[in-house]
């Protein structure tokens, strides 16, 4: 019998390190904002106590941290390198997409990274372009990289979990706006296999897929759809890289109709790539013609209601279904 | 033959077989059967076979885009780093890495790197982990002057001293960035400086003598071994060809380039052994044979080896 028990998402995130430190001595932290600087971060206090000798904080030098992670990977460690806030990571990009995403390839199979780089995206309020950035469609360019992109507490603790035991480099992406996000998880220690959807909500008219914050978003969108007479599925990819197609491709079959939300930009986004993928693949299933939200293809403005005005929300992604269901 | 005279005349035929090495890729490139670009390091033997004298199989290196010299000199053999440099599935890595990311766990070679400072973070990684092994290993990253404009180096550099990592730092100063000579583009006079602003042990070498690069990396190796920290070692060498096979050098000046052979690592080496008495030229023309002969088999095994089916390329593929 499982017990559960109700819990924040940044509680989850600890609880599924906490249990990856105590199980593998090889696995160490660098960086410990890895909760953001919310109310929550206190929850970090626990790691700094039971695993004081595991978790180191390093000087502001994200690619040389992401270097350092993936040459620790290499020589038998498993690293959990925090860069903090999203946008920074791209000062590690060279070390993420033509080092550690390279090297099993490039080594004929030969040498692993098993680095986990875990940052916050997104949206989160005021952040402005230097501290909203969605950079996993830029990594999804990139091959060889897993993209881990949880939506709720049960999801991080379990992919984090895996996370920290499989050979890839992993970039484990988390939404600022998610850490105080709460429900009931198993309070054993578990995993969640990377490569498999989850079905938020079941539905029978349109098919939404969604990542990380905008789950929660779709599934408020669901609700008032529901009030309507549209019934929406939500499904949760839960990992980018793998992917899981055929999930996506049932539920369309099923549903006949596409709404893919996602926070990074339009262009070349997550949002693009997974209805090109139907259209190639399910363009049989289709009723009608799929829809990306998305962001809008501009850097993020501070002010809230300019913000607001580039972000997908509750009510774009309605109007989306209401295009679909035409 | 002593001990000193052995491991003498081996620290004599590994520059050999380098060299060597070298030459012959330059001819096949010419002949087209290397795909890619290719960067020798002739000129430069005495950095990589002095540096990774000192290393234990087990110790790691992580090295640059003029990388063979550091994968034979670390004990690679020069069958499949041929077969690898061709492309073929018989090569280290399958034919997937070719020169610039070729790379082999078993002599703790983290690969060499087709971006400039690429490697330099991943030795100070695997000195991390070393570290944390505690089994005493330590890492070596090679980079040229070129690099010493990333500021990655510096990142790391400050990494390695605030954490006190047994990592070792060796810039391989051939005088040009690619195109670009240094001072064109190098401020300051000091490249030791740039280490010692990391109160780290910072010292400039004569690249072109294998006795002094070994007594200076055998220094750094040992205190990083007994947990002294990071060292910085700047050899001053040469890159005899150019940038690339196919470089046109116009940027370079005839005279210079003499002036650099005249102090020809290996025939300095060889006279240094002569002059003591430690070979004698029959023992060493028989190295330079013997090597000729590994060469020749070297290439002949790699030609034999096929090209990698494209239906394999997934096979080292995780994500």
């Amino acid at each position: 019998m499982q017990t559960m028990r109700t819990m924040t998402f940044a509680e989850a995130i600890v609880d599924g390190l906490a249990n990856a430190l105590r199980a593998d001595p090889c696995v160490t932290m660098v960086g410990s904002y890895v909760l953001g600087l919310g109310p929550l971060r206190h929850h970090m206090d626990r790691i700094k106590r039971e695993f004081p000798d595991r978790l180191i904080d390093g000087p502001i030098s994200e690619a040389a941290l992401a270097g350092l992670g993936a040459g620790a990977a290499m020589a038998g460690a498993r690293p959990f390198v925090d860069f903090g806030t999203a946008s920074f990571s791209l000062l590690a990009l060279s070390q993420l997409a033509n080092e550690s995403a390279v090297a099993r390839l490039m080594s004929g199979g030969q040498i692993s990274v098993p680095v986990v780089y875990h940052m916050l995206h997104g949206v989160r309020g005021g952040g402005a372009a230097q501290h909203s950035t969605s950079p996993q469609a830029m990594l999804w360019n990139s091959p060889g990289l897993e993209i881990v992109l949880p939506s709720g507490p049960r999801d991080v603790k379990g992919l984090i979990r895996r996370s920290l035991k499989t050979d890839n480099p992993t970039v484990f992406i988390n939404h600022a706006k998610l850490m105080a996000y709460e429900e009931a998880v198993p309070e054993e220690d578990y995993e969640i296999a990377f490569g498999v959807a989850e079905i938020k909500r079941a539905g029978r008219d349109v098919t939404i897929v969604a990542t990380s914050y905008m789950v929660r978003v779709a599934l408020a969108a669901a609700d008032q759809l529901a009030a309507e007479g549209i019934e929406a599925e939500i499904v949760d990819p839960r990992t980018l890289v793998p992917f899981d197609e055929a999930a996506v491709l049932t539920s369309v079959g099923r549903t006949g109709r596409l709404v893919v939300v996602d926070e990074c930009p339009l262009r070349c986004g997550i949002a693009s790539e997974i209805v090109a993928t139907v259209a190639e693949r399910g363009f049989r299933s289709l009723k009608a013609p799929p829809q990306r939200v998305a962001r809008a293809d501009s850097p993020i403005p501070c002010s809230p209601g300019l913000e607001a005005a580039v972000t997908p929300s509750e009510a774009t992604i309605i109007d989306a279904v209401h295009r679909v269901m035409r | 033959m002593t001990d000193q005279a052995q491991q003498l005349t081996e620290i004599y035929r590994r520059m050999v077989l380098i060299r060597q090495f070298e030459e012959q890729v330059r001819s096949l490139y010419s002949g087209g059967a290397v795909p890619g670009l290719v960067h020798l390091c002739s000129g430069q033997e005495a950095s990589a076979v002095g540096a990774c004298f000192p290393l234990n199989d087990d110790d790691f290196i992580a090295s640059s885009h003029r990388g063979h010299g550091h994968c034979l000199a670390k004990g690679m053999r020069p069958g499949p780093l041929m077969a690898e440099i061709l492309g073929r599935s018989a090569g280290y890595c399958g034919g997937r890495s070719g020169s610039l990311h070729v790379s082999d766990p078993a002599t703790g070679n983290l690969g060499t790197n087709g971006i400039v400072g690429g490697g330099i973070p991943l030795a100070a990684g695997a000195a991390l982990g070393a570290r944390a092994r505690g089994r005493g290993q330590v890492a070596v990253c090679f980079f040229g002057d070129g690099a010493l404009n990333q500021g990655l180096v510096f990142e790391v550099m400050n990494m390695a001293a605030i954490w006190s990592l047994p990592v070792i730092f060796i810039c391989e100063n051939n005088g040009y960035g690619e195109y670009t000579a240094i001072g064109d583009v190098t401020a300051g006079n000091s490249l030791t400086a740039r280490g010692e602003v990391f109160d780290i042990p910072s010292s400039l070498v004569d690249g072109m003598d294998v006795l002094e690069v070994l007594a200076a990396s055998r220094a750094a190796v040992s205190l990083a071994r007994r947990g002294g920290g990071p060292s910085f070692l700047i050899f001053n060498t040469y890159r005899y060809g150019g940038h690339h096979v196919g470089d046109r050098q116009d940027y370079k000046d005839r005279k210079e380039t003499e002036a650099w052979e005249a102090k020809d690592p290996i025939p300095r080496f060889a006279n240094h052994l002569l002059e003591r008495r430690l070979a004698d030229p029959s023992g060493l023309a028989a190295i330079e044979e013997g090597v000729a002969e590994e060469i020749r088999a070297a290439v002949e095994f790699a030609k034999a080896s096929p090209e990698p089916a494209p239906g394999d390329l997934r096979r080292a593929l995780y994500a």
